[in-house]
C-alpha cells in the first residue's frame, strides 16, 4: 500500500479539517445530489463541501461518475437533454440550480478546463479575451493587461509573447492546456474545474501542468478530475475517492493515501480495482 | 485471370476510367464550345470565287467561307441543282456568307466547288462592319470627305474618317442615353408626381405651377441636348464611301453605318491576332445590335451576374439562419424530420414549377400588393406588379435556398462539440456561442452551399423566362437616375441570351456561332463566379481550420 502511494514529504502542509470547515473556508457546498441520465441514475446522494483555495481531487474508476459531478459544478449537464438533477449545490449559499440563476454569469464564476486542449481556431491573444469580450470588454490596454496576466499566470508568457496574433492551433498540445486555462482565468473565476486536463499530453507537459496547478490554488479554489492517482496525490490538498456514482471517502490527500478509513478506497488505491 | 480479379486492379482501372470519361467529356465539351464560339471573332480571309453555274452563268462571289460540306451527287441531280452525273459518290460544296444584305437575295449561300473556275483571297477586299444590315464585302473605290472624292491615299484615311465618325456616333448615344434619358426619366416622375397629387385630391393650381414650370424648364433643357443630339449625328453623316461589290456595282454608304473596316487579306497573322483580341472585347462591352444577332451581349452579362449576385445576397442568411434553428434549436421532433425531408425534396422540384409560383406569388400577388400601396400614381401601369430583377432573384434565392440549407446544416454538425463546451463554459450563451464560434466556423460550408447555389441559378433559364428575362432589355438595372437601382426593371440574361438567339433569331446561319460564344462566355461567367466563391471558401477553410479530431 505505501509502495503504491507517492512521495509526499515535499507537500505543503495546509492541512484543514474538513469535518469541521468554517463557514468562510468553504468554496461550494454540495448538498444530497442525485443526477439520473434518462433512467439511469449517474450519482447518488453526494454531499461534500469543498474548501476554498485548495486543490481537491476527484478518482475512481472510469464511470464512477467523477466528471459527471464536476460537470455538475458549472452545470455542464444542462447541454445533456435527458440529464435530471436533484439536490443542491451552493455557491455564496446561492443553489446554482435554483431557477433565478443566470447559468453564464455562473460560468464565469465557475471556469472549466475540459480533458483535450479546445483553443478556438482564433489567435492565441483573441482565445484569451474570449471571455472578456464577451462581457463587453474593448478598452485595449485593459485587454492587453488581462493577457499577460492570465498568460503568465499560465506559465505561457514567455513561450508566446512574440507571437500573441498568431493562430493558436499552432501551440503545442501541451501549451495548449496551458491557454486553454489562461483563457478561463482571464475572467477571473472563484472556481476552477479541470477534467483530466493532462489525459492528452506528454509526461513533460503533464509536469508543467502539474507545476502549474499548486501554483494556481493560491488565487483559485481547484477541483480537478484525474485517472491518474499519482497526479491526484501530487498536486491536490483533498482528494474524494468515487465508486459506482456515490462518494466512499473524502480526505485531505495525505489521509486518503496513506490511512483510509474505507475497505473500498484501500483496494482501488492498493490497484486491486480500476 | 482469377487472380487479376482478386488483385483488385480491375477495380482500380473501372474507377479510374470512370474519372477519365467524366474528364473527358468536360474537356470535350469546353473544348468544342471554345472553339466554335472564339472562331466567330477571328478575321477569316476573304475568297473571291469565279464560278459558271451548271445553267452557264457567270459571276463572282466574294465573302468568307463559313463550312465545308459533302453532299451526295444524287441528292444534287435529283434537286435540280446538277444535271450530269459528275465524278464521285459526292460533291463538296461551301457555305459562303457573302454580306451585302441589302443588295443580294440571301447573305449566306451555298456555292458547289465543281462550279468554281477561279478562286482567289486578292489583296485590298475589305470587310465593313454596319451598325445595320450586317457585314459589307468589296474594294474600296473611293472616298467623299465633305463632299470632295478622294482617291489618294484612301486606305488610312477611311480609317481616320471611321474613327471620327464613330466617335461622333458614340457621342450621340452617350447624349441619348445619358442626359436625354435622365431628362425622360425626369418627366416621367413629373407627370406620376402630378397624378399622386390629383389622387390625393391635393393638386392645387399653385402645386400645378409649379410642376408646369418645372415641366418647362426641362423641355428647355430637352431642347438644347436634342439640338446637340442632331448636330452630332449630322456631322457623322458627312462623309461616306464608295464600294465596288461582287456585282461590279459602286455601292455608296455613309460613314455614320460604318463601325470598323478590316483587310483581312493583307493582314499579318499578329494584325489578326490583335483584331481577334478586339473583336472579343467589343463583344463583351458592346450591346447587341440587330435583334441579337450582331454586337455584343454586355447587358447579358451584367444581368446575369447582377441577378446572381442579387439572389446570392438574398439566399445566404434566409438558407443560413433556417439551418441555424434546424440543426441548433428545433431538436429532433418527427416534424423536424418532416421539415427537413421537405426541404431537401424542394431541391427537386422542376425549376419551371418555381418559375410560374414566382409569377402567381411573387409578381402578381406580392408585386401588385406593392404597387396598390405604394405606387398608386403609375396605376394602370404596374411598377413592381410586373416580371422584374426582384422578382427573379427571389424566383431563384426559393430554387437555391435547399441547398444552402443542407450544405449549411452539414457544416453545423461538423464543429467539434468541445469548441461549443469551451465557450459556454467561459460564459457565453448559446447564442454568443453561435455566433463567434460555431457560425464562423461553418462558413467554408455555408460558402459550400452558396457555391451550388450560385453555380444553380446562373445556368437557370426556364423560370427566369415567367419572371423578368427579355429579349431585348433597353437600360441596365443599374444607372445613374436616381434611386440608381432599378430592382424593378426587367433585364437581359445569357442563358436566355442563347436560347433567344439560337431559336428565335430571323438569320439562323448568323446566329449559330453566337451561339457558341455566347455559351462559351456563360460558362466563363460561371466559372469566375466560382473560383471567386472558392477562393473565398479557401481562405475561410485556413482561417477557421478546426482542431484534428
Amino acid at each position: 500500500m505505501i509502495s503504491m502511494a507517492p512521495d509526499m514529504s515535499n507537500k505543503k502542509s495546509s492541512i484543514i479539517d474538513l469535518s469541521n470547515l468554517q463557514e468562510q473556508q468553504i468554496a461550494l457546498r454540495i448538498k444530497s445530489l442525485d443526477l439520473y441520465y434518462a433512467e439511469k441514475q449517474a450519482l447518488e446522494n453526494i454531499t461534500m463541501n469543498i474548501p476554498k483555495g485548495q486543490v481537491t481531487a476527484f478518482i475512481g474508476p472510469s464511470g464512477c461518475g467523477k466528471s459527471t459531478l464536476l460537470r455538475c459544478i458549472n452545470r455542464m449537464n444542462d447541454l445533456v437533454d435527458t440529464c435530471k438533477i436533484e439536490g443542491q449545490i451552493l455557491l455564496h449559499n446561492q443553489n446554482i440550480y435554483d431557477k433565478s440563476v443566470d447559468v453564464a454569469s455562473l460560468r464565469r464564476k465557475v471556469g472549466m478546463v475540459f480533458q483535450r486542449p479546445n483553443p478556438f481556431p482564433k489567435s492565441i491573444y483573441e482565445n484569451v479575451v474570449y471571455g472578456l469580450r464577451l462581457q463587453g470588454v474593448k478598452d485595449r490596454r485593459v485587454l492587453d493587461e488581462v493577457v499577460e496576466n492570465a498568460l503568465r499566470n499560465a506559465a505561457l508568457w514567455n513561450e508566446v509573447k512574440d507571437r500573441l496574433h498568431d493562430s493558436a492551433l499552432g501551440l503545442s498540445g501541451g501549451q495548449q492546456q496551458r491557454l486553454v486555462i489562461a483563457r478561463a482565468i482571464a475572467i477571473e473565476p472563484e472556481v476552477l474545474l479541470l477534467d483530466e486536463p493532462t489525459s492528452a499530453l506528454d509526461p513533460i507537459s503533464t509536469l508543467t501542468i502539474e507545476e502549474l496547478i499548486t501554483e494556481l490554488k493560491n488565487k483559485y479554489t481547484v477541483v480537478i478530475v484525474t485517472h491518474n492517482m499519482q497526479q491526484a496525490a501530487r498536486v491536490s490538498d483533498q482528494t474524494a475517492f468515487m465508486y459506482m456514482g456515490q462518494l466512499i471517502e473524502h480526505a485531505d490527500t495525505n489521509t486518503l493515501f496513506t490511512t483510509p478509513s474505507k475497505k473500498k478506497t484501500e483496494d482501488y488505491i492498493t490497484g486491486r480495482y480500476g | 485471370m482469377k487472380l487479376w480479379f482478386k488483385s483488385g486492379s480491375p477495380w482500380v482501372w473501372m474507377t479510374a476510367g470512370a474519372v477519365s470519361v467524366s474528364l473527358i467529356s468536360v474537356i470535350g465539351l469546353l473544348l468544342l464550345i471554345a472553339s466554335r464560339g472564339l472562331t466567330y471573332f477571328w478575321p477569316a480571309d476573304i475568297h473571291q470565287f469565279e464560278i459558271t453555274t451548271q445553267a452557264g452563268v457567270s459571276k463572282t462571289i466574294i465573302g468568307e467561307i463559313y463550312e465545308k460540306e459533302q453532299v451526295p451527287t444524287q441528292q444534287l441531280v435529283e434537286s435540280g441543282v446538277l444535271f450530269k452525273e459528275t465524278q464521285g459518290e459526292t460533291v463538296e460544296r461551301l457555305l459562303i456568307k457573302t454580306g451585302n444584305r441589302e443588295y443580294v437575295d440571301l447573305d449566306f449561300q451555298w456555292l458547289l466547288t465543281t462550279y468554281i473556275q477561279q478562286e482567289s483571297t486578292p489583296t485590298g477586299l475589305a470587310v465593313f462592319e454596319r451598325s445595320k444590315n450586317g457585314n459589307f464585302y468589296g474594294y474600296l473605290d473611293s472616298i467623299i470627305q465633305d463632299g470632295k472624292v478622294v482617291t489618294e491615299n484612301k486606305n488610312q484615311l477611311l480609317a481616320e474618317l471611321i474613327e471620327r465618325a464613330v466617335e461622333l456616333n458614340d457621342k450621340a448615344l452617350d447624349l441619348q442615353n445619358g442626359e436625354i434619358g435622365a431628362i425622360n426619366y425626369e418627366f416621367e416622375r413629373l407627370r406620376l408626381k402630378q397624378r399622386k397629387h390629383e389622387l390625393e385630391g391635393d393638386l392645387t393650381e399653385q402645386v400645378k405651377l409649379e410642376i408646369e414650370a418645372q415641366r418647362d424648364a426641362l423641355q428647355a433643357e430637352y431642347l438644347t441636348y436634342e439640338k446637340e443630339l442632331f448636330e452630332y449625328r449630322n456631322l457623322a453623316k458627312r462623309d461616306s464611301v464608295i464600294i465596288k461589290d461582287m456585282r461590279g456595282e459602286l455601292v455608296t454608304i455613309q460613314l455614320n453605318y460604318i463601325l470598323d473596316v478590316i483587310f483581312p487579306n493583307d493582314m499579318s497573322t499578329i494584325e489578326k491576332l490583335g483584331q481577334f483580341g478586339k473583336q472579343i472585347g467589343k463583344f463583351i462591352v458592346n450591346d447587341p445590335r440587330e435583334a441579337n444577332t450582331e454586337g455584343g451581349v454586355f447587358p447579358a452579362i451584367f444581368g446575369t451576374v447582377f441577378m446572381v449576385m442579387l439572389m446570392a445576397v438574398i439566399v445566404t442568411p434566409f438558407g443560413v439562419i433556417a439551418a441555424v434553428y434546424l440543426h441548433e434549436y428545433a431538436g429532433n421532433s418527427a416534424i423536424t424530420k418532416i421539415i427537413r425531408i421537405s426541404v431537401i425534396n424542394l431541391a427537386g422540384v422542376p425549376s419551371i414549377v418555381y418559375g410560374v409560383f414566382g409569377l402567381g406569388f411573387f409578381v402578381y400577388m406580392f408585386g401588385g400588393s406593392i404597387d396598390q400601396l405604394f405606387y398608386p400614381e403609375a396605376l394602370p401601369g404596374p411598377t413592381f406588379g410586373t416580371p422584374g430583377m426582384l422578382w427573379s432573384a427571389l424566383t431563384l434565392a426559393i430554387l437555391t435556398l435547399p441547398v444552402v440549407i443542407v450544405s449549411t446544416e452539414e457544416g453545423l454538425s461538423r464543429i467539434p462539440g468541445s469548441l461549443r463546451q469551451g465557450s459556454l463554459a467561459l460564459g457565453a450563451t448559446k447564442a454568443e456561442t453561435l455566433w463567434r464560434i460555431v457560425i464562423p466556423m461553418a462558413s467554408p460550408a455555408i460558402m459550400t452551399g452558396l457555391i451550388l447555389a450560385v453555380a444553380r441559378a446562373a445556368g437557370e433559364v426556364a423560370p427566369l423566362m415567367l419572371v423578368g428575362v427579355v429579349k431585348m432589355a433597353p437600360t441596365l438595372p443599374l444607372d445613374g437616375n436616381f434611386p440608381f437601382v432599378h430592382l424593378d426593371r426587367k433585364f437581359m440574361h445569357l442563358g436566355f441570351h442563347i436560347y433567344d438567339v439560337g431559336f428565335q433569331s430571323p438569320n439562323v446561319e448568323a446566329a449559330r456561332p453566337l451561339v457558341y460564344a455566347t455559351s462559351f462566355l456563360l460558362v466563363t461567367v460561371i466559372v469566375a463566379l466560382n473560383i471567386t466563391a472558392i477562393g473565398i471558401r479557401n481562405h475561410l477553410r485556413e482561417k477557421y481550420k478546426a482542431l484534428d479530431h
